[in-house]
């Protein structure tokens, strides 16, 4: 092989967003070195400026600020900041990129962002990151959490040059004369999250953005919500600084509008402008909040949910209504908004302050970027992408996600990162872990014997929970506890800079335990102990108390309570640190072989991928066939042929000697754990044992069976699936006079499965549009609750109006009847605009079915000791950032078994659940929790209880000396052990306890709070 | 008894319940602040000594979650908690301790409003009955 043609285990990922960050954390932790090239100062995109995320409400920077650590601290990741693209050379698996590197003017490595620039700098100029809302220095650092925390220059125009900041440095890191650096880098594969840019409101000259000071884009409200923003989290308006008592949000300000070259959908203004009114009525509920919209786009998981309790429970009215103009009152700068009433009358309404749910513009970098790297773009200037290869562009290695390839919220973008994490690791897959490094850490301080020095940092988490519980008085009580030798507060506990603070901290005060009282430690505890660890203390020296989630959350109408309760806990939290011993981490063997459960789209999809990433699969299957769902869907929208992609898939699949297929299996048993999983299925009435590392659930759902409008009483009544059918192999004719009725949401958005099955809008339109190729003059009919074609298939809906496709609008409380006049089908349907029943004779009504969960997801969900939601659908770790995960290392999910979803939106999490399987498949070995159960031989018995009871035959009994008498004791395989508790809780002479959550420190937890 | 706040400790699994509790908190579901939860890993793990000592030093109510029947993340620790709360609720009594204090409810991580509204529930209940008599035992 000569050498251009040699793969190189690198790849590069261009754009620092949120998609960004996910691609390079996957791909640094599956073995490949990582150059995550980012334009500004810092990485964490638009995610950065976020407050609040629906539909959890997590805060945004909470959430995202872990990841931004975990990248700068990363072995394999390399930060390209203030960093461009300038050209690439070579092609898939080895590419020679030129990236040019803008000067920052500050040397990343000195600088230790104290600040003491800004401080003495006399230029102020408007903050971006504040949305202009508030004026930064010439040199600054974006945001308190800015990775890398180095400040940096603007010498665009901000720079007076008078060095008053190289004085005040004394770090010496700043050079005022850094030049422009060309860098070139030798690369594998190249991603591409460049994101987006939000519309520029000025377009719609009509709402007066820029005009009147009170109206403001969705993206700079975000910073008016945010405790950390320019009126600190204050909701007031920008003319007076008061709080206003009418908000209002006008919808699809830059999205379904193609006189302004933006026909898509932006996929989540209706969902932000919800949680922006929710979010409102939190800080102050006497604030009125009105919604003007189109559709009410709540398409994804939880979100009609959401939606539902933004109206009943917090009182946001939405009104449907599209808004034509507003005008200001110079006076009192207060909004006039025109708008058509439910009834059809115009009337006109006053607001303080109006908020302009902006769409999603493709970043304005992208253009150029795409040119630099010869892909091609669509006609809106996004990445062109086809449904069933969502992540690849138009050049082999190049892969693509996020808002890139069209509107996406958090969750889509995070897996379409990890989704093409998935791809470049099977490109790349020979060369992985050639250019690794490994990490390094100090050696453990051993604190055996010393007495405790604890120290103790409380989160203000922007307001979270400074805004409810007095935190500076919670940290002069830790400072009163015993062992406690120094505490504070921090803005976020979880920025990179605090977690320096923590560790000059440990150093400063010899500390030997540490405690953070912030969220919850499920989702935050490993970082604290990563820190810790870097400070050269066992991770396990370190206790989190809750006060955020299971307290200010709860509690903010009552904050003295608050208080009292942060206080019981941190006091808890210090008196069972002070107690805790190092542990030490267990290394274990692992399987490196996955197993995929369903043989459907998601699961082929993803089996593929892994076997491509070098991995054994197994493939279980319990019908007798490949192919799931997708078997009864011919076309896309767009008009891909589905069928010929699944018969050339399930080739593939059948055909890689790396997947072991079992169909007509049935899954018995799940033991084991991440890297060690023994399932057993059965086959043929015989039952089979399979042990693998990883597992990804690709079970699917079911189309619901309809039993309303006369469904299967009728045979001119059929789904929307069977009418698919009948129009791809060609037993439909329809003539001029034919009338073909479609009803949507049926089986979905009811009291009985509450949640939007997300495909059927487009389906309808899809279908609609085939019908009206095989004959323009057909009538079509689309009764809908609310047309969701989010993202690009907006353009179709729009197709599907200009071909004549009649959509008539109904309301949930007053359903369309189908009805038998003599034999003709009949459907009537109240027009809302015309306020009178219409009658529509119909040759065909065709029923939009929901997606129903699986019946089997019960069962496999105690199987798998995982989660399902509300609704039956599996629930993943967290609905923003870890969207394929499940709580439980080693287990994933994927397609419809997740929720309802689209071709190419199973295709992106069969990719990612394939990706995230991958970094753990590709270890060498496995650190494992050091919390198991210790047996205390002294005391031991030997009774063989906890033989009895232990779940997984870790413990056995055998024969010891113990201070030179020979007796039986208990004996934990520390391998098998899960740490459950269960044999430490049944002792009966107390000599068996859980590292971690011993007897003692539990009891003292109790003592300390009662 | 109208000013009455009751003290409650939480055994909550990490699994389910720690997490139910957590998606209150991210739903912004308001409950009364008297339960003080303490993270364990298996609703089995709790020993019944954690149960007494937390009554005996003046705890009004125990609530230990867990998950539902059949979903344990340990295969059986709820049953094993259920078992051996039964038992201990019999000798409470010879303790002179009211067995209504001890409350085992299964709550997943989905049902935050099920955590919201047993806290609500347990507080009303506690302090209907009022404080824990080891309360006046111990106030020398």
């Amino acid at each position: 092989m000569d050498e251009n043609n040699k793969k190189i285990g690198a790849v590069m990922v261009v754009g620092g967003g949120i998609g960004g960050i996910q691609a390079s954390l996957d791909l640094a932790e599956s073995g490949f070195k990582v150059y995550l090239v980012e334009k500004n100062l810092s990485i964490g995109g638009v995610m950065a400026q976020l407050d609040k995320t629906f539909p959890t409400n997590d805060c945004s920077m909470c959430i995202l600020s872990p990841k931004l650590v975990e990248c700068a601290r990363h072995r394999n990741i390399e930060l390209l900041t203030r960093c461009e693209v300038e050209s690439i050379e070579g092609s898939a698996g080895n590419f020679k990129i030129k990236v040019k590197k803008h000067p920052r003017f500050v040397d990343v490595s000195k600088c230790t962002g104290c600040g003491d620039c800004a401080e003495v700098c006399p230029v102020e100029v408007p903050d971006e990151y504040e949305e202009n809302l508030a004026n930064r220095k010439a040199i600054y650092r974006p945001f308190p959490q800015a990775t890398p925390g180095a400040f940096g220059i603007d010498k665009s125009g901000a720079c007076c040059e008078c060095m008053q900041c190289e004085k005040a440095c004394k770090a010496e890191a700043i050079l005022h004369n850094m030049l422009e650096q060309d860098i070139e880098l030798n690369v594998g594969s190249v991603i591409v999250f460049p994101g987006f840019d939000e519309f520029e409101p000025k377009l719609r000259e009509e709402y007066g953005y820029g005009l009147f000071s009170n109206v403001v884009t969705s993206i700079e409200f975000e910073r008016i919500l945010s405790a950390s923003g320019p009126f600190q989290g204050h909701v007031v308006r920008c003319s007076d600084k008061k709080t206003p008592k009418k908000i209002a949000w006008i919808q699809c300000v830059g999205s379904r509008d193609s006189k302004i070259e933006r026909g898509y959908c932006s996929s989540v203004c209706c969902m932000y402008a919800t949680k922006q009114a929710l979010i409102t009525k939190e800080h102050s509920p006497d604030i009125r909040t009105t919604i003007f919209y189109i559709d009410m786009r709540a398409y994804g998981k939880e979100f009609d949910r959401y939606i539902e309790r933004a109206k009943l429970e917090y009182k946001v009215r939405y009104i449907r209504s599209r808004i034509s103009e507003v005008k200001e009152d110079a006076k009192t700068h207060n909004l006039k908004i025109k708008y058509e009433r439910e009834d059809g009358e115009l009337v006109t309404e006053e607001f303080d302050m109006l908020v302009l749910s902006v769409g999603l513009d493709v970043s304005r970098s992208a253009k150029d970027l795409a040119e630099k790297l010869n892909i091609n773009l669509n006609s809106y200037g996004f990445a062109r992408v086809d449904s069933l290869e969502p992540l690849k562009t138009s050049r082999p290695g190049i892969f693509a996600g996020g808002v890139f390839s069209g509107p996406k919220d958090i969750p889509e973008t995070v897996t379409s990162a990890s989704g093409a994490c998935a791809l470049a690791s099977a490109l790349l897959s020979s060369v992985r872990g050639t250019l690794v490094a490994e990490k390094k850490y100090p050696a453990e301080k051993d604190v055996s014997g010393d007495i405790p020095r604890i120290g103790v940092f409380v989160c203000q988490c922007g307001i979270n929970i400074g805004g409810v519980v007095n935190v500076p008085l919670v940290v002069e009580y830790a400072k009163t506890l015993p062992f406690v030798v120094y505490a504070e507060d921090n803005l976020y506990t979880c920025s990179q800079d605090t977690q320096d603070t923590i560790k000059e901290a440990i150093a400063q005060h010899s500390l030997n335990r540490v405690v953070v009282a912030s969220c919850t430690p499920r989702t935050h505890e490993p970082l604290f102990q990563e820190t810790i660890r870097e400070a050269g203390l066992n991770r396990h020296l370190f206790e989190m108390a809750n006060i955020r989630d299971q307290n200010s959350w709860v509690h903010m109408k009552q904050p003295r309570e608050a208080t009292e309760k942060a206080k019981d806990l941190v006091r808890m939290a210090v008196a069972k640190v002070s107690l805790k011993e190092p542990l030490g981490r267990i290394s274990l063997k692992l399987t490196s072989r996955g197993l995929v459960i369903g043989g459907g789209l998601a699961g082929m999809v993803s089996a593929l991928r892994l076997a491509e990433e070098g991995y054994e699969v197994y493939l279980v299957e319990k019908e007798d066939t490949l192919g799931g769902q997708a078997k009864d869907i011919y076309y896309t929208l767009k008009g891909e042929d589905v069928q010929k992609f699944l018969s050339k898939l399930i080739e593939k699949v059948t055909s890689n000697n790396k997947i072991h297929i079992f169909t007509a299996a049935t899954i018995e048993k799940i033991e084991g754990f991440v890297g060690n999983f023994k399932t057993t299925i059965k086959l043929n009435s015989s039952l089979k044992e399979l042990e693998h590392g990883a597992v990804i659930v690709a079970s699917g759902a079911n189309e619901y069976q309809p039993t309303e409008y006369l469904f299967g009483k009728d045979k001119r009544v059929v789904t929307q699936r069977k009418l698919e059918e009948l129009i791809a192999t060609k037993k439909l004719n329809v003539s001029n006079q034919s009338s073909i009725v479609m009803i949507q949401c049926i089986g979905s958005r009811c009291d009985e499965n509450p949640y939007c099955s997300r495909v059927c809008c487009s389906e309808a339109i899809k279908n609609a549009l085939a019908l009206k190729k095989m004959n323009k003059q057909v009538n079509v009919y689309i009764l809908y609750r609310d047309v969701r074609t989010y993202g690009f298939k907006e353009d179709w809906y729009q197709k599907a109006r200009e071909q004549g496709v009649l959509f008539i609008r109904y309301e949930e409380d007053d359903k369309p009847e189908v009805k038998l006049n003599k034999d003709k089908l009949e459907v009537l349907v109240k027009d809302l605009i015309l306020e009178e029943k219409l009658l529509i004779s119909a040759d065909l009504v065709v029923l939009s079915t929901a997606t129903v969960p699986s019946e089997d997801n019960k069962e496999l969900s105690q199987l798998l000791k995982v989660p399902l939601n509300e609704d039956g659908f599996f629930m993943e770790a967290h609905a923003k950032l870890r969207p394929v995960d499940f709580a439980t290392d080693g287990i994933f999910v994927c397609g419809l078994a997740h929720s309802p979803k689209f071709i190419e939106e199973s295709i992106c999490q069969a990719n990612a659940c394939a990706a995230r399987a991958c970094t753990i498949l590709s270890r060498d070995e496995l650190e494992v929790e050091g919390i198991v159960a210790e047996v205390n031989e002294l005391k031991c018995k030997g009774c063989r209880l906890c033989k009895e009871i232990c779940p997984y035959g870790a413990i056995d009994v055998e024969l010891k000396k113990v201070l030179g008498k020979e007796k039986e004791v208990a004996r934990v395989n520390p391998a098998l052990c899960k740490g459950c508790g269960a044999c430490s809780a049944s002792c009966r002479s107390g000599s068996i306890d859980l590292k971690g959550f011993s007897d003692s420190e539990i009891l003292t937890q109790i003592g300390a709070l009662v | 008894m109208a000013d009455f706040e009751p003290k409650i400790v939480g055994f909550l699994c990490n699994w389910c319940t720690y997490a139910g509790a957590d998606l209150a908190g991210t739903s912004r579901m308001q409950y009364p602040s008297t339960i003080r939860p303490i993270r364990v890993m298996c609703s089995g793990s709790v020993d019944s000594a954690y149960i007494l000592r937390a009554l005996l030093e003046g705890a009004d109510g125990v609530l230990i979650g867990g998950c539902h029947p059949g979903d344990c993340h340990y295969v059986s620790g709820n049953y094993k908690a259920r078992r051996r709360v039964t038992v201990l609720k019999t000798i409470l009594k010879t303790l002179g301790l009211d067995d209504e204090r001890v409350w085992v409810r299964w709550i997943s991580a989905s049902e935050g409003k099920r955590y919201a509204d047993t806290i609500s529930e347990m507080t009303a209940h506690l302090k209907k009955i009022g404080p824990s008599p080891a309360r006046k035992l111990w106030s020398l």
